[in-house]
């Protein structure tokens, strides 16, 4: 008889945790690949296509996939293809030589003169950064602009300008001191 | 009261350095000439910068504020002389990094002429978020050199009941001496100072420290502690040693009490300020004065008369070399702060700001060219004198092969960049500058993250915004389209209501192009064709009958 209330006992028991666990996956099924989201964290989000794809994300989706090697991104430069390797235990590979290891960091500004107001860069603008209507004067916000250029081609008068983010007391940086060993004097 | 028997504790490290400060305490602070014009950097303080007030043309007075602040933890700068507005544009500043920075330069009109002052001697009657406030408005940063707002530390937060008020006058780093001879000369403003700010914090115990290599300091706030008859304040000497003067170093000596790591001194229930601070609180409540000057002590081997004044906020540092007489023939660099936390300026007519307490001239055989650096032989002796007890090889050998986590892992930030281990290293390795290298790069990549994240939030937004758009216009086309098809079946119900039902109605039709076929056939007779002229008209005169009939 006791063998009996044990055996059922049990038996509810691994039902109640079985369905619990079932509810607990459907209910804290994660969304989404984590090791996309985690690749996509260490991309810099310029969203300007020039991994070859069409955005960070779909970038980290091929990373996370295999099919492209982790050095294709320019904005991040070295320091994101670093991060990159040590996220995934690979191997670094260099940049492109045609790509700095640290490139300057950049946003547009719209020569404001010049804009006729046909709207084309805002439809480009992957982040929302350009304030403007049909047939009004266009501006950039430049706190919002990532400095990705997808504006540019498409503006009609070529009134897009790359200008570099200006650096202020409060975001230098000191420089790494040289080190260049000089011979002990004698 | 001097209690000679206050117990006092150690910090690990530290260093005894010659003081060098009898060049500068000789004669008394001297006043400055009133510059034609003054450059004010809106930027003066840790925290937000300011929003100004003023525009190009205004005139403006003595002690007028400049800039308002914009955040809770900013300062708002005044106008240290009344003139002219001439310019708002951006001017050297005397910052590492020698930028510009937004400064306002006034022409000075050389009246002098003060706003209306109003003096709160009543002060015991103000709230302290009151005096918070006065004080805020003042522009009174921390004098010390680190020009954290006052305002800020004055209101420790709901929960933190100060015990002790520690008013910071160590002064350790050699050849300054500004906070000592304030001391000396104005020793009842800064007990003043201390009365308030305990008043401000509700603390009921205030200590003063003061190394005790400056007996003639506290000989003198001894003196004006027992004029005022206060009893809670008491000056504590404590042994010359560097940097026991650094805000964690001096609590420990004064209370054994540790400051946890990232957290502040009002977590122990203890709060920091400066002497200078102090006294410039004082002038603020008693005489309504915004801080628009402080005491510089102009010093080193390349100054020919090393002395300390007091020095309005914007005047260029050039007027105040002219003052003590000038550079001696083998000046090499000038600094601005000690020559162990001071900041090499790359020329003199940059101005002069609220954190600016030592403009020190070095000549060139005091300083070790950074290019002699050798490698680190792992001695361990900069180990050894880090008050802060971190282990600055590793954190070189860190910093300098940008590994930023292990760096961190090391505790870079609690490094006070007080330079002990640069000092002591026989390699002669610029240890400090790794360190600032690492934490300005640290901070610059957290910078990056935020904004990538917040540039990865706007597309996701956007491309919600695309995805919602695009949904919308299919909706709106399939609306169309069925709309288009319920058109349609509607006029085709239309016709079937006359004829009742669709079926018998296709049949009908069927039946009636049948009919319709038969009928045609026989109309049409097969013997009508080549008839002549007379056939054809009979006929069609039969035909005629027939259709009467
Ligand atoms: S190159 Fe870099 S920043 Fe540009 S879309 Fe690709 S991953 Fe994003
Ligand atoms: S404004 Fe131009 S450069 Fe800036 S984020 Fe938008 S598309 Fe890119
Ligand atoms: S594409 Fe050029 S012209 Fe058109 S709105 Fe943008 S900035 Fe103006
Ligand atoms: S003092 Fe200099 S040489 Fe000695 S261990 Fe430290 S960094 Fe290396
Ligand atoms: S500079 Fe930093 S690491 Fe060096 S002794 Fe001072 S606190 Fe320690």
């Amino acid at each position: 008889m006791s063998i009996l209330i044990a055996v059922v006992t049990l038996s509810v028991i691994a039902a109640l945790f079985g369905l619990l666990l079932g509810y607990a996956s459907i209910k804290f099924r994660v969304e989404g690949d984590p090791v996309v989201e985690k690749i996509d964290a260490l991309l810099p989000q310029t969203q300007c296509g020039q991994c070859s794809f069409p955005g960070c994300r779909p970038y980290a989706e091929a990373i996370a996939s295999g099919e492209a090697p982790i050095n294709l991104c320019p904005p991040g430069g070295e320091t994101t293809m670093l991060a990159l390797a040590d996220l995934l235990g690979v191997e670094p590979v260099a940049l492109d030589d045609e790509h700095d290891t640290e490139p300057t960091k950049t946003v547009v500004v719209i020569d404001e003169q010049t804009c006729i107001g046909c709207t084309l860069c805002i439809q480009a603008c992957p982040v929302d950064a350009i304030l403007g209507a049909a047939k009004q004067m266009h501006t950039v916000i430049a706190d919002e602009c990532t400095g990705c250029n997808l504006c540019i081609p498409p503006c009609p008068v070529d009134c897009i300008h790359i200008t570099p983010v200006k650096v202020e007391p409060d975001t230098w940086r000191w420089p790494l001191p040289e080190q260049n060993f000089a011979a002990p004097r004698a | 009261m001097t209690r000679t028997t206050h117990q006092l504790w150690h910090f690990h490290g530290g260093l005894k350095l010659p003081g060098e400060k009898h060049q500068s305490t000789g004669t008394p602070i001297a006043r400055t000439e009133l510059p034609r014009q003054l450059v004010i950097p809106v930027h003066q303080h840790i925290g937000e910068t300011g929003k100004v007030l003023v525009n190009i043309g205004d005139r403006v007075l003595k002690g007028q504020a400049l800039t308002q602040p914009t955040a809770y933890v900013s300062a708002p700068v005044h106008a240290p002389t009344s003139g002219t507005v001439k310019d708002i544009a951006e001017y050297p500043a005397p910052h590492p990094s020698r930028l510009s920075t937004l400064c306002v330069v006034i022409e000075a009109d050389g009246k002098d002429e003060w706003i209306q002052l109003e003096s709160r001697a009543d002060y015991k009657k103000m709230s302290p978020a009151d005096l918070r406030n006065l004080v805020r408005h003042a522009g009174i940063v921390g004098l010390g050199g680190a020009a954290f707002p006052t305002s800020v530390k004055l209101n420790p937060g709901p929960g933190h009941q100060i015990k002790t008020l520690i008013i910071n006058g160590a002064e350790c780093e050699p050849y300054i001496t500004c906070d000592d001879m304030l001391m000396r000369e104005r020793a009842d403003e800064v007990i003043s100072g201390a009365e308030i700010i305990s008043h401000a914090l509700n603390t009921a115990h205030c200590l003063i420290a003061v190394e005790n290599n400056k007996p003639e300091a506290i000989a003198a706030l001894n003196t004006a502690i027992s004029d005022a008859g206060v009893d809670y304040i008491d000056v504590v000497a404590i042994p010359t040693i560097y940097p026991t003067g650094g805000e964690k170093q001096l609590i420990k000596v004064l209370t054994n009490k540790e400051v946890p790591s990232d957290g502040l001194p009002a977590d122990i229930g203890i709060v920091m300020q400066n002497v200078g601070t102090a006294a410039a609180i004082y002038r603020a409540v008693f005489h309504g004065q915004p801080l628009i000057s402080r005491i510089v002590t102009v010093t080193g081997k390349g100054i020919t008369q090393p002395q300390n004044m007091e020095v309005l906020i914007g005047t260029p540092m050039s007027a105040l070399i002219e003052q003590a007489c000038g550079y001696q023939e083998n000046a090499d660099r000038l600094i601005m702060g000690g020559p162990m936390m001071g900041f090499t300026m790359h020329c003199d007519s940059l101005p002069v700001t609220k954190g600016c307490n030592c403009l020190l001239v070095e000549t060139a055989d005091q300083h070790s060219d950074e290019n002699n650096a050798m490698p680190c032989i792992r001695c361990g002796e900069c180990a050894r004198v880090c008050p802060v007890s971190l282990l600055p090889q590793q954190l070189y050998w860190h910093a300098s092969s940008k590994n930023f986590d292990q760096v961190q892992d090391y505790n870079l930030f609690d490094c006070i960049e007080c330079g002990c281990c640069a000092y002591v290293c026989p390699s002669h390795i610029p240890l400090v500058q790794y360190y600032r290298f690492a934490k300005t790069e640290i901070w610059n990549r957290e910078r990056d993250q935020q904004k990538s994240d917040h540039a990865r939030i706007r597309h996701d937004f956007r491309q919600a915004r695309l995805d919602k758009e695009k949904r919308e216009r299919e909706e709106r086309l399939r609306k169309k389209k069925d709309m288009l098809e319920k058109k349609k079946q509607a006029e085709a119900a239309d016709k079937n209501e006359t004829e009742e039902d669709p079926k018998k109605a296709a049949i009908a039709a069927a039946l009636a192009r049948v009919q319709d076929k038969k009928a045609k056939a026989a109309d049409a007779p097969k013997n009508t064709d080549n008839l002549t002229a007379a056939q054809q008209k009979q006929v069609d005169e039969a035909n005629k009958r027939r259709e009467t009939e």
